[in-house]
């Protein structure tokens, strides 16, 4: 197969599966996971720093290094667009002038559905203010495709809430999205297996970031492997084109030459 | 003068400048980003930036998250 890989801002990628660092036991999981999920896209967070304690603790920059992978700082835990921007912008700073951001912007804490109202204001102060903006949004197919308009590198609609496990809930909106987009549609967050991420390619993503289905598994490096493992078959059979569905049998052996 | 630092108040000697405070704070050489009132401050300015009486600063880094 000819090369195939993921543009996101002009940079090519040849690995689909994005994943986060949170819910880790330790740095050393964290490493281990996240060098077994193939992953190129990392996401972060961006926090206080602590001061005067644990002040030799390891830093996750350290088993994340920024010349072996693209880090992509999040806006997560943001209500409201002036803590998103901020955030942002601290993030850029914290990484050398770096441009590509996770944009959310949470409208409820039980369910961290995005607010797609302050995600609209916020990817557009963003846009103007020369980030490269990959946008976590709902599943619906307007919002994604007015995030597209205002310049968003990447739309990211949710498959289930975030950390959920539920897998794609609405996979006809998805597939709205997906086809009336010209950049990269991303499902983001809610995939709780492996097949989960396999579906998701299947129809046509350009990728998937999951944090919560590799970090919350019993294993989570074997389940890192497995999802780079899904997210590659799927991309294949969605490449492939999968056959019609037939709703009666068609055998696979000829008749001809029988000699019963 | 008192200051808010990631919503603790410390108390730091008059003129004392952003590089200094991260040496107090034994933050110096750290990759991370600071702002004062909700202000970025670039890395370039530390020193030349200088905190002034119930200036709140918050000082961030990243840490494991999706």
């Amino acid at each position: 197969m000819q090369q195939d890989t993921l543009t996101i801002a002009g940079k090519e990628y040849s690995s689909r599966l994005l994943v986060g660092t949170g819910k880790y036991k330790d740095l050393a999981e964290t490493k281990a996971a996240t060098e077994a999920s193939g992953a190129q896209i990392i996401t972060v967070a961006i926090r206080r720093t602590n001061i005067g304690q644990n002040k030799d603790e390891p830093n996750l920059l350290d088993v994340i290094p920024l010349d072996k992978y693209t880090l992509l700082p999040n806006t997560a835990g943001c209500y409201n667009v002036e803590d998103a921007v901020r955030t942002c912008r601290l993030a850029r700073e914290l990484l050398n002038g770096h441009k590509l951001v996770k944009l959310e912007v949470l409208g409820d804490a039980k369910t961290l559905y995005p607010d797609t109202i302050q995600t609209l204001k916020a990817a557009e102060i963003l846009v103007k203010d020369g980030f490269d903006v990959m946008v976590y949004t709902s599943d619906d197919p307007l919002i994604a495709r007015q995030l597209e308009d205002i310049g968003c590198v990447a739309v990211m609609p949710l498959a289930a809430p975030i950390g959920s496990g539920l897998g794609i809930r609405n996979p006809y909106n998805i597939l709205e999205i997906i086809e009336n987009a010209k950049v990269p549609i991303i499902v983001d967050a809610g995939v709780g297996t492996a097949s989960d991420a396999a579906i998701a390619m299947e129809m046509g993503c350009a990728g998937v970031l999951m944090n919560t289905a590799i970090a919350g598994a019993k294993n989570p490096v074997l389940m890192a492997s497995a999802m780079k493992k899904a997210i590659e078959a799927g991309r294949e059979a969605f490449l492939a084109g999968r056959m019609p569905r037939k709703r009666y049998a068609s055998a696979s052996s000829p008749l001809d030459g029988t000699f019963f | 003068m008192e200051i808010l630092v990631n919503g603790t108040p410390h108390l730091v000697a008059a003129d004392t400048n952003v590089a200094q405070l991260l040496v107090i704070l034994e933050l110096q050489g750290k990759r991370l980003a600071l702002e004062i009132n909700q202000e970025l401050i670039p890395r370039s300015q530390f020193d030349t930036t200088v905190l002034q009486p119930h200036d709140t600063v918050e000082i961030v880094h990243a840490i494991g998250g999706g």
